[in-house]
């Protein structure tokens, strides 16, 4: 009884947001499920259980190929640039170099600044006028003599163009987070092999990469579930257009243009279960690893 | 060291230094872009002089964006100040309890907090928007199409971050303060309020950031949420940058508009904002 009463106040306290975590969020996944469930594809129908049916039709439609075909690209464009990007500006200032904190502020900037508002510049960058008409990165590029590019209303490669502007805001942080696992690898390791006949090369590869891998699967989730959910980005660059469609814009489109409540929650339940299958395992992960500690 | 070694390792760094400023210098293009076009004229808006400094200076692009973003810069204000306030005060009652006032199941309530950090808001939108429809009419008052709405969103959503920044700092906090507190007879809040708050300053710092930060640069909630009346300088930014119509001066002096508060924040408290993103990578 005593003990109860020890943690019970603290239960309280926490009750509250224990009840809108519940609510808003495990409830209203699986409200959003349930509804994915049934056939209310018009704003008034109540909604009868069809099971999984919307999950299969959906790939029936050519839009949604496309938006998942334009994720992939986009995921594997915007996660393999941030990552190599960040490590490599973290990698070149490890070692400490003059004015390193200005390095770091410039890059880290970007992330300050909203999608919406980069888009508007970007959007301009990668505007797809050519010859005389080009404004953008091809103006610039014409007067340095490199070839003109659709940027991202080419049908093949756009998304990776649309990767562009992501990379440029999140490989800051992406940077950030290698030097702190860089500073993290104790200089005795390092110098310890050094001792053992490894050549600096060695040393890298031996003793930093090994401890980097926590750092390099912690940024691999948080930008694989940024990309899996883009939206602002695309909608700021490119608006809802069919050419840069993406899950998340498209179920935009099923709930505000075609007022089709059962097929947005479908393409936002397809979402969370993207990010849900590599998130959850992570989090019983680190929260293990946390323990062991 | 020889003095060939020496040399090798100057004129490594040399180099290293010359690849670091390159990608300054790619990284401010878009920054060179929004500033020089927002000072330009109509008369030279045309592609050929697209890269150049303006002949011209004006600032009528930006006296045009201020009148038409002011009413949205206004609500991203009172959607921000009150709801980065909130998170603050739950995420550090919470944080408080899970680090140093513990309950069974503790940890497995953290994890399922957690799980919230993650989950990507289009998987709740629709009915978010059924509820606070339903909250408009049970109670009378605004929620869905206006500003409170979106305020408890955030601060629901935002719940598992402050929690967790918060938690990780109280961690450090040694446990011997907090049974002293108790030997001399303070309960749970009494301990809170005199020796936990007190010295909270740089995670209260870090969360307020945080969250301002996110609720100011916010899209996808406010496009789901608000109504014309309410829309926060995003939305109200992606409309005017949308018509056809707007000068790319004045769509880019909107642009650095709606970025002043987040950029200001970022300058003069970047190392805080530092700790926020790390906290974000579940690092302590």
């Amino acid at each position: 009884m005593s003990r109860v009463r020890t943690w019970l106040p603290g239960l309280l306290l926490v009750a509250p947001s224990i009840v809108a975590i519940g609510v808003f969020v495990y409830g209203m996944l699986g409200w959003n499920f349930r509804l994915a469930m049934t056939d209310k594809h018009d704003e008034v129908s109540e909604g009868r259980f069809v099971g999984l049916e919307n999950f299969i039709s959906l790939w029936d439609q050519p839009r949604w190929h496309i938006s998942v075909n334009h994720a992939i690209m986009f995921t594997i464009a915007f996660v393999l640039g941030a990552l190599v990007l960040g490590w490599f500006l973290a990698f070149l200032m490890e070692k400490g170099i003059r004015g390193e904190g200005t390095f770091r502020a410039i890059y880290l900037f970007p992330m300050a600044v909203s999608f919406v508002a980069t888009g508007i510049v970007w959007r301009w960058l990668m505007n797809s006028g050519m010859e005389e008409r080009a404004v953008g990165f091809n103006r610039l590029f014409d007067a340095i003599g490199l070839p003109q590019w659709q940027w991202f209303r080419d049908p093949d490669w756009g998304m990776a163009a649309m990767a562009l502007p992501a990379i440029w805001q999140m490989s800051g942080y992406v940077m950030a987070l290698f030097l702190a696992g860089f500073r993290g690898v104790p200089e005795e390791l390092r110098e310890a092999a050094r001792v053992d006949g490894c050549t600096e090369w060695g040393v890298y590869r031996h003793v930093v990469l090994p401890l980097l891998r926590p750092v390099t699967l912690s940024a691999l989730i948080i930008l694989g579930h940024i990309s899996l959910k883009v939206f602002d980005l695309i909608v700021a660059v490119s608006g809802k257009q069919i050419i840069t469609d993406v899950p998340a814009v498209f179920m935009w489109v099923a709930v505000f243009d075609s007022h089709d409540p059962a097929k947005g929650a479908t393409i936002a339940s397809y979402i969370v279960l993207s990010v849900a299958v590599f998130v959850i395992p992570y989090l019983i992960w680190s929260v293990r690893r946390e323990r062991r500690s | 060291m020889t003095a060939v070694a020496a040399g090798r390792r100057r004129a490594s760094t040399g180099v290293r230094i010359g690849v670091l400023v390159v990608f300054v210098v790619v990284f401010l293009i878009p920054i060179y872009v929004l500033l020089v076009t927002s000072f330009k004229p109509l008369t030279e808006a045309d592609p050929g002089q697209a890269w150049n400094l303006p002949r011209t200076w004006t600032v009528e692009a930006w006296r045009v964006a201020w009148e038409k973003l002011a009413p949205g810069l206004w609500n991203s204000v009172l959607l921000a100040v009150p709801g980065s306030l909130l998170s603050c005060a739950l995420g550090s009652m919470n944080g408080y309890v899970l680090s140093k006032w513990r309950f069974p199941g503790a940890d497995l309530l953290f994890t399922l907090f957690l799980f919230g950090m993650f989950i990507p808001y289009q998987g709740v939108m629709i009915p978010l928007v059924q509820l606070l429809v339903g909250l408009n009419e049970l109670t009378g008052l605004q929620f869905y199409g206006a500003i409170p709405g979106l305020v408890l969103a955030h601060v629901v959503y935002g719940i598992p971050i402050c929690t967790l920044i918060f938690r990780n700092y109280y961690v450090t906090i040694p446990d011997e303060l907090i049974e002293a507190s108790r030997v001399d007879g303070a309960g749970m809040l009494r301990t809170y309020w005199s020796v936990v708050l007190p010295v909270s300053g740089p995670a209260i710092a870090v969360v307020i950031i945080w969250q301002f930060t996110s609720l100011w640069n916010d899209f996808l909630f406010a496009v789901f949420l608000t109504g014309p009346q309410s829309w926060p300088a995003t939305v109200m930014l992606n409309n005017i940058a949308g018509a056809q119509a707007t000068p790319y001066s004045q769509q880019m002096a909107a642009a650095i508009l709606a970025s002043v508060p987040t950029m200001l924040i970022y300058v003069l408290l970047g190392r805080f904002f530092m700790r926020g993103l790390m906290a974000g990578a579940l690092k302590g």
